[in-house]
């Protein structure tokens, strides 16, 4: 049984009231670190921890926050990521509709271990319905003396507030977000400086994704050292994994780190098998932006060791034989998928999602997607194929954000673990699905 | 093009919230404020966003034309536009696609008459291609204004049009009420 940091009450009803949230010991987190913590203490756990950020680039969240600029004489912010947009990925979009005091609880010890007396969630536009109810969730934490001025007696202030994004995944990138937050166009910004030390206004701030956020509560009262004791000693605690695709029950799933990856598909308890009894062809395992893995190797690494869902195992065999576990987003595709044509929906994704600021991603994208539409249209070249790799490596590492690198790896990972089947569309002239 | 239903101004309910948004922002970054106010502008202004609505948000924020348009056309939710009483946006990448959004595209396509990007001839619907709605596991999926429908069958899809026939539905209601 998976360990249930994340989504222990997910079921419980009406948790996303106070109330219920209260009772089943919600805001103790809270209590416990403002009354006999010092923001560094919070921030000590979190190290201690191990917690990666949980949007998919992982980088060690305390490690993070230790790089806030303390010298700095203007106000330091807080910002959740709920920008949630990576293909394949939709568990921040839970954690927020069903739990949204979880996120509250945790951007109020993140905001404390920080110094920041205001603290925003931006939220992609399109889900307004979760941002109402987040809304309806602080208004209840100022209510019960949770948020605003002096916070239980501790001397400690915090607003916090939602912001509405617009539609555009490039936003989910922490600068485009700060950009977007100050209602600017969501064009990522050259780092360095990093948001920690120049961010929101100009401000020390730090970005963080939702699930990494929903975790502080459990750390805080269970320690840094319970939380590391959990998963694989590289890998801390647990991650929540949404499946999608061709899978018999597509969902989200907490996972211990570590889970082999053959037990989350075939078991009854994850992913439940591939649908119709069909035979499992490949998965993208981290959102779409990650290398895709055909069945071989996405259940055993090259060494032929199981795979398992942690960072490091995932990562093993690097992008020749490996992928990453990026955000979660675990898509499964059965043996009836035309990897050319799912291929094509992604590069369509981001060569709309480019911010067109960098050359590369933004002609580059647009390549991509006409190429491939060739390809899958029948009126592909071999040559188009080495083409595409091409301009995949031209785009890689030559942009500003890493978008241009997620819109790369799709492209060159698909090649290389499907060439056949790029030149069958070739031979064929026409898509052979 | 003409503006031909371009609101004059907020009421006094929505100057209300729309000043309670830029109270969230520090003093003198009430540009901050531009997302959410386009959000109500749009909805108020049948579902998209005239010249003059843009202006009118600009005058509200104390910020130049200009950095209101830069902002409006960089964000895929901002029509510039007309638009239809009823938006049904239809999610198109891969993992929808993997469930059969190509298919459901298509259905409501032939339903309405209309290419995505277009708008029926009475009005009522405009049809739109958008890119991850962040609901995979529920593909393939729909949003309509501030509603996402999930797990969508041809089936589902032929009633959910014709109970906005019939109730000749507007998806462009004030995203924070």
């Amino acid at each position: 049984m998976a360990k249930q940091i994340l989504l222990k009450n997910i079921e419980v009803p009406g948790l996303a009231g106070f109330d219920v949230y209260r009772r089943l010991g919600g805001y103790s987190a809270v209590e416990k670190a403002l009354k006999g913590y010092t923001p560094d203490q919070v921030t000590d756990e979190v190290k201690k921890s191990g917690l990666k950020g949980r949007g998919g680039a992982g980088f060690p969240a305390g490690m993070k926050w230790s790089f806030i600029d303390k010298k700095s004489d203007n106000p330091r912010y807080f910002v959740c990521n709920f920008d949630e947009s990576e293909p394949g990925t939709f568990k921040d979009r839970h954690i927020g509709q069903l739990n949204p005091h979880q996120l509250i609880e945790g951007m109020i010890l993140g905001s404390y271990a920080l110094g920041a007396n205001a603290a925003y969630i931006y939220i992609r536009g399109e889900l307004f319905y979760v941002l109402n109810i987040i809304e309806k969730a602080i208004n209840e934490a100022y209510k019960n003396g949770f948020l605003g001025e002096n916070i239980l007696g501790s001397g400690y202030s915090l607003n916090l507030y939602c912001h509405p994004g617009a539609g555009a995944y490039i936003c989910g990138e922490e600068t485009a977000l700060l950009e977007s937050l100050e209602g600017k166009r969501g064009n990522p910004r050259i780092k360095p400086p990093f948001p920690a030390i120049v961010g929101l206004y100009g401000c020390p701030t730090v970005v963080n994704n939702v699930e990494t956020i929903a975790a502080l509560p459990w750390i805080v009262n269970n320690g840094g050292e319970a939380y590391a004791a959990i998963g694989t000693g590289a890998s801390t605690g647990t991650k929540l994994i949404s499946a999608c695709g061709h899978i018999n029950k597509p969902g989200i799933y907490e996972i211990e780190l570590g889970l082999p990856v053959e037990e989350f598909i075939y078991s009854d308890e994850y992913c439940g098998g591939i649908r119709n009894g069909n035979s499992l062809k490949a998965v993208v395992a981290g959102g779409s932006s990650v290398p895709i893995l055909p069945a071989d190797l996405i259940l055993k690494t090259a060494k032929g060791e199981p795979r398992l869902m942690s960072y490091e195992s995932l990562a093993e065999g690097g992008f020749q034989t490996g992928t990453m576990l990026g955000s979660g987003g675990f898509i499964v595709m059965d043996h009836t998928t035309c990897i050319v044509k799912n291929l094509l929906t992604f590069a369509r994704f981001y060569r709309h999602e480019s911010c067109g600021q960098c050359s590369p991603c933004r002609e580059g994208t647009g390549w991509m997607e006409k190429i491939l539409m060739r390809i899958e249209g029948g009126q592909g070249t071999m040559k188009d194929i080495n083409l595409l790799t091409d301009i995949a490596k031209n785009i890689e590492g030559n942009t500003i954000c890493p978008l241009g690198d997620a819109a790369a790896w799709p492209v060159a990972s698909a090649i290389r673990h499907f060439r056949e089947e790029f030149e069958e569309h070739v031979k064929l002239q026409k898509c052979p699905f | 093009m003409q503006d031909k239903n371009t609101i004059a101004e907020f009421n006094a309910a929505t100057l209300d919230l729309v000043n309670q948004i830029i109270k969230r922002y520090p003093q003198g970054r009430q540009k901050s404020a531009l997302l959410p106010v386009l959000h109500i502008a749009q909805a108020e202004n049948n579902g998209w966003l005239s010249a003059d609505t843009m202006d009118y948000v600009a005058s509200l924020l104390g910020i130049q034309p200009i950095e209101v348009y830069e902002v409006a056309s960089f964000y895929s939710m901002f029509n510039l536009q007309p638009v239809g009483n009823c938006v049904i946006e239809v999610c198109q990448t891969g993992p929808c696609w993997l469930n059969g959004a190509e298919q459901l595209l298509a259905h409501f396509e032939k339903r309405l008459g209309i290419k995505p990007g277009e708008t029926t001839p009475d009005g009522k619907f405009t049809l739109k291609t958008v890119e991850c709605l962040a609901a995979c596991g529920n593909a393939p999926v729909i949003q309509v204004g501030t509603e996402y429908h999930e797990k969508l069958t041809t089936l589902k899809a032929d009633e959910l049009l014709d109970k906005w026939t019939a109730e000749n539905k507007n998806s462009h209601t004030n995203p924070y009420l």
